[in-house]
């Protein structure tokens, strides 16, 4: 029977990670046994809670292996060697990204990331993601034990599913070499809600023509209580934070209302966005690629549309 | 002392390849190359290249190897770096080596590495614009047992270390890591430079320094995949998008609005 190791993230409030909410739902799928999930630091409510059969804790993750995670990769490194699980899960994260890549080349294994969808047919693992920018989707089958996954933010739903896990705790007695070492971390000061938590993100790209439109952007944002957004070309030209990016390299969000002022909708873009209930786009090119992935869309010059828009969600909302 | 970098580069089709122009041979599981756009290198490893050129405007005496592994290259896309100021091009090409798995081609990566280094600095872009993985240069760090920081925004020569900073959700990290470490560079970075004609003409008179397969003492057995892919395909979409249409663009605006209520999405 195929076993299954979820590694669960827990967030900054102290809650499970949507992603590893998800990843939960997708590895209950892979599986008729019952699955682990591995989880840094103490397994306290709401872990306990987690719908899989055992938890194993490992040590909490230091400040200063954030980002590096040299520890929580040799942690994980010997917890799979020991336990031999036949597919790793990860949730799309930063952290997801990293340990799941060194762990696969440490276990010379393999290693598929960013996934939309995974099964597991009598022991052989097939994975689909997204490529070229989200503009092409990739089918592979995995040849080497384990397999070692991170899956897209809303690729799967959390399914409300709850268990009560017996909680066991896993020592590596390892400790990585510490060569690199994070002196400082410095936050951005952000108004409103989080972009990646927003049910409204009011978008703009290139079309917008420089930094000035971001005002009525963020205006529209708060009537909505809902954050802004921006395609990675209105960064890289410095109209706006990179911390607003939205797209492959940049946030992946999934609003109820995902809308895009000016962006074009290169499939780069669309990969931070597709997972929205519904993406309103409005553009003056009716040519655009926004129009083929949106649900509403408005042909026209956003200088003219948006004010009426804005004004009449104020009434709306008041 | 000289500090050696090498800049891990990709051959990538042209991200900015028009939708209409993007087709797979669905036979081959391959891109059909646009007409007219040619390939170009992955835009974040000119990131990676840009870093490496801002150690030396900042006065370091740095030496600059680009390394690539592929084939078909095309030498007006692989020789950009070049003409932005890079020192040296070297090219691992040998059939199949464009389809390698991030497994196999660390493999190579690293069998080059271990006979021209050693390197003081591994720089790569954050991941590639075809395959979207950005899993080379994490796994080259795992195979030599080299340090390993993603996802750098900045880094200055500190000594015998390197000070880097590290871009996270909302702000970044600074951190410290030694020399040689790897570190991949992303395009908060800002954008690579673009070659001055005096770098055109440096680059068009320098030649790459070609390696097979065999020169580095490789098969094609020992690169083996760990992914196997099975289909490529462009996903059919079928939504019909619902365009709002009032008197004017105003009108357009209001009634976009009073829609989205119609839905209770708003």
């Amino acid at each position: 029977m195929t076993s299954v190791l979820l590694v669960a993230e827990i967030d900054d409030q102290g809650a499970i990670s949507q992603t590893t909410l998800q990843a939960v739902t997708a590895a209950n799928g892979l599986t008729s046994a019952e699955i682990t999930a591995v989880v840094a630091g103490e397994a306290t409510e709401p872990v306990t809670s987690l719908a899989v059969g055992k938890i194993v804790t490992i040590s909490a993750i230091d400040d200063a292996d954030i980002g590096v995670y040299d520890q929580a990769t040799t942690d994980i490194a010997a917890l799979v060697s020991s336990t031999k699980p036949d597919i790793v899960v990860f949730g799309k994260s930063d952290f997801g990204s990293i340990v799941g890549a060194r762990l696969a080349f440490r276990s010379d294994s393999a290693f598929a990331s960013d996934c939309i969808e995974i099964s597991n047919a009598d022991g052989t693992v097939k994975i689909t993601r997204p490529v070229y920018g989200g503009s092409a989707l990739a089918e592979f089958e995995i040849s080497s034990t384990p397999a070692i996954v991170t899956l897209r933010a809303g690729a799967y739903e959390p399914d409300g599913e709850t268990g009560s896990p017996a909680v066991e705790a896993f020592a590596s007695n390892e400790r990585a070499s510490r060569t690199v070492s994070v002196t400082d971390t410095v936050s951005e000061a952000r108004d409103g809600v989080r972009l990646e938590d927003a049910n409204f993100v009011v978008s703009g790209g290139r079309g917008l023509g420089g930094p000035e439109p971001f005002s009525v952007l963020a205006d529209l944002a708060q009537a909505l209580d809902g954050a802004v957004g921006a395609s990675r070309a209105a960064c890289d030209a410095g109209w706006i934070d990179h911390s607003h990016q939205v797209g492959l390299t940049g946030k992946s969000v999934s609003p109820d209302v995902y809308i895009a002022i000016g962006i074009s909708g290169a499939s780069q873009h669309m990969a931070g966005c597709s997972s929205s209930r519904a993406i309103v786009a409005i553009n003056k090119d009716a040519d655009s690629n926004i129009f083929k992935e949106a649900r509403f869309g408005v042909v026209g010059d956003w200088e003219k549309v948006l004010p009426s828009f804005l004004a009449t969600v104020r009434e709306l909302k008041a | 002392m000289t500090v050696r970098i090498v800049v891990l580069a990709k051959q990538v089709p042209d991200p900015e390849t028009p939708p209409s122009q993007f087709k797979i041979d669905e036979s081959t599981n391959s891109v059909i190359p646009a007409n007219g756009v040619p390939p170009v290198v992955n835009g974040f490893d000119l990131n990676a290249v840009e870093a490496a050129l801002r150690l030396r405007d900042s006065g370091a005496d740095v030496e600059i190897t680009v390394l690539s592994v592929g084939s078909d290259f095309v030498m007006d896309a692989m020789k950009k770096p070049l003409a932005m100021g890079a020192d040296r091009l070297v090219l691992v090409d040998d059939a199949g080596l464009d389809k390698l798995d991030a497994s196999a081609t660390v493999k190579v990566l690293a069998a080059v590495i271990e006979k021209d280094g050693p390197f003081d600095l591994i720089l790569g872009g954050r991941q590639a614009s075809d395959w979207d993985q950005g899993h080379v240069a994490l796994g080259l760090a795992e195979v030599l047992g080299l340090p390993l920081v993603s996802l750098v925004q900045k880094l200055e020569m500190d000594g015998a270390s390197v000070s880097l900073q590290r871009v996270i959700p909302d702000g970044y990290q600074m951190i410290t890591a030694p020399v040689p470490s790897i570190l991949t560079i992303t395009n908060e970075l800002g954008e690579p430079r673009y070659p001055n004609l005096r770098g055109i003409m440096q680059a068009s008179r320098k030649k790459p320094e070609i390696l097979s397969l065999g020169d580095i003492g490789l098969t094609s057995d020992d690169l083996a995949p760990r992914l196997e892919l099975k289909r490529l395909y462009v996903p059919e979409s079928n939504r019909q998008v619902e365009l709002i249409k009032g008197e004017d663009e105003a009108d357009s605006g209001k009634k976009l609005a009073l829609r989205l209520r119609e839905e209770k999405l708003i």
